[in-house]
């Protein structure tokens, strides 16, 4: 009788777990096929040559102006990410190492990595929007830099501190200082672990709206101006979906489209760099 | 020269450790600023308890916002929690190895779809679903732009991360404990139950809040199914609201410096929840950390 129990309820996990793998796999394709369905079905080159055409109008127009402007914020972070990152990632594991501060610096980033996006995009409000008066693709780049920092300093911090430690001797030992071992010796050979690092972080901010809803806003038009308000792809399309014209909610698919296939790319592109960096260790 | 440049690098990297403290810092102290005038008006626990928000009366107050993004969440980890559980155990002790890694895959990348993508199907497709097959199920009526949707998308949005690191987790259970088990004669579910469980339950539990704030602020994948009407709702299947929602829908709107400081507020609040959530997150996978 026990025995039969048993038996029941194994199946029953059996029955539960592969249900739930089935849900999540559900969701994924519905959600991808949703995008790539109706991405496709709107799409037309069209839309990076044109930019937004008036609302409820037979034209699709174009995505242009949100394209590049997505490219400028996202560069921008990018331009001011990836160095504090690093370098603050190389403090914590080449000079502070164990020490009390770097530990706190340590909790603090992974905490940062927590924050609510939505919170940074009020703190840059409050000391780059307000003060000057207006919104501007620079805010909008600073919200999304700080939102990539703490990764790439844990990533640079974790990636350093696996370097072994005779590398670092056999540079010391020809006589380099430990900003020539740092610069051309362990950054070496850690770098594919941090470009693991800053792939998956790019993909992360490149795919955010929140943080840009009070910095960078958004603006309809083509736009270079980077004290201005500039259109995003994020933007554009929480813009557009919410919209009741037919033509604006064509455009958010593509742009849908377009941002999904760029963030999920650039993850399998990271995944990629960790597995080919593991089979080499092998 | 050597030294000083060898010095300049240090306090270079210093400088950027730094910051790392400053922008957190600054976040804090920026929020409580910029809420104080809210705070001194209207007192920080009396707004929290509020439930009137009337703009051409400026009197402010966060409840129904605080209420939604609370049991939003716990209903988003009600559903998730137990799915995550299955697909992290389904990975790494049932799934065929050579299964594993393009499942896997798949799994990470549900977690990479930007949030923004997720709340446009969730408004053009999960809605109208919620509305059509769920709600009926309930006995109830909706437009689909409801607090349950709201959930069911954040359910969906944090079942990756919790499943990602559950499945890490058992994947590190030293493999002499599970065979013992198997050796005593155990089925795969004794297993799981008695010794998988058991030993990765600290690492489960610091996911699960890590999810947790992960939920509480999210704002793209809500702001569209939520409805961010005012009050709170008498049903799941009712629109309400969230401080994520409330702040992403009316900041940009908000004409008056009380009104401002009253989102601004709720976004402190939200920033000091999610604070302390991931603090005690951390408390657990770090205390696992010390035990290993």
């Amino acid at each position: 009788m026990g025995e039969k129990i048993r038996k029941i309820k194994n199946i029953l996990f059996y029955v539960f777990t592969i249900f739930s793998a089935v849900f999540g796999l559900f969701f994924l394709f519905w959600i991808l096929f949703t995008i790539v369905i109706k991405g496709i079905t709107n799409f037309n080159f069209q839309v990076f040559f044109k930019d937004a055409p008036p609302p409820g109008s037979e034209d699709l127009g174009g995505l242009r102006y949100a394209i590049v402007g997505h490219f400028i914020i996202v560069g921008l972070a990018i331009l001011i990410g990836i160095p504090i990152g690093v370098l603050a990632g190389t403090y914590l594991a080449e000079y502070g190492k164990d020490s009390k501060i770097t530990n706190i610096i340590r909790t603090l980033s992974d905490i940062l990595t927590s924050v609510p996006s939505i919170i940074v995009g009020l703190f840059i409000y409050a000391i780059l929007v307000k003060p000057f008066g207006s919104f501007s693709a620079i805010a909008g780049a600073v919200a999304l830099a700080i939102l990539m920092i703490p990764i790439i300093v844990r990533v640079t911090d974790d990636m350093l501190s696996m370097v072994p430690k005779e590398l670092r001797e056999a540079a010391y030992a020809l006589g380099a200082p430990k900003w020539i071992v740092i610069t051309k010796v362990t950054y070496r050979a850690a770098l594919a672990g941090i470009l693991t690092g800053i792939a998956l972080a790019v993909a992360r901010i490149a795919g955010e709206t929140a943080p840009l809803i009070f910095t960078s806003f958004n603006n309809n038009y083509f736009s270079l101006d980077l004290t201005k308000p500039m259109a995003s792809l994020t933007m554009t399309i929480y813009q557009f979906a919410g919209s009741p014209f037919k033509n604006w909610q064509a455009l958010a698919w593509v742009g849908a489209f377009i941002l999904t296939i760029f963030v999920l790319a650039l993850n399998l592109l990271g995944k990629y760099i960790a597995h080919k960096k593991a089979h080499k260790m092998r | 020269m050597k030294k000083i440049l060898d010095n300049f690098y240090k306090y270079l990297t210093l400088f950027a450790a730094i910051f790392v403290i400053l922008i957190v810092l600054g976040i804090f102290i920026s929020l409580y600023l910029n809420s104080k005038l809210a705070i001194d008006t209207f007192g920080f626990i009396k707004f929290a308890l509020s439930k009137v928000w009337n703009p051409s009366k400026e009197i402010y107050g966060g409840l129904p916002a605080i209420f939604g993004t609370i049991v939003s969440t716990i209903l988003a980890l009600l559903i998730a929690t137990p799915i995550a559980l299955g697909i992290g155990i389904f990975l790494s002790e049932i799934c065929p190895q050579k299964f594993k890694n393009p499942f896997s895959t798949a799994i990470e990348l549900l977690a990479a779809i930007p949030s923004i993508i997720y709340g446009m199907w969730a408004l053009f497709f999960l809605a109208p679903f919620v509305s059509k097959y769920i709600a009926p199920l309930f006995g109830a009526h909706t437009t689909g732009i409801c607090i349950f949707t709201a959930s069911l998308v954040l359910a969906i949005m944090i079942i990756p991360y919790i499943a990602a690191i559950v499945r890490d987790a058992i994947d590190n259970v030293p493999n002499v404990l599970k065979e013992s088990a198997y050796g005593l004669g155990a089925n795969k579910y004794e297993v799981v139950r008695h010794v998988i469980l058991p030993y990765t339950k600290t690492v489960i539990l610091g996911a699960i809040i890590l999810a947790l704030g992960r939920a509480l602020g999210e704002t793209m994948a809500v702001t569209f199914v939520m409805g961010n009407v005012f009050k709170i709702p008498q049903s799941l299947f009712e629109p309400g609201t969230s401080i994520t929602v409330k702040i992403a829908n009316e900041f940009n709107e908000a004409y008056t410096d009380l009104y401002t400081s009253s989102l601004f507020l709720l976004g402190f609040i939200l920033f000091i929840m999610s604070f302390a959530f991931i603090s005690l997150a951390k408390v657990f996978i770090l205390k696992r950390k010390i035990k290993a």
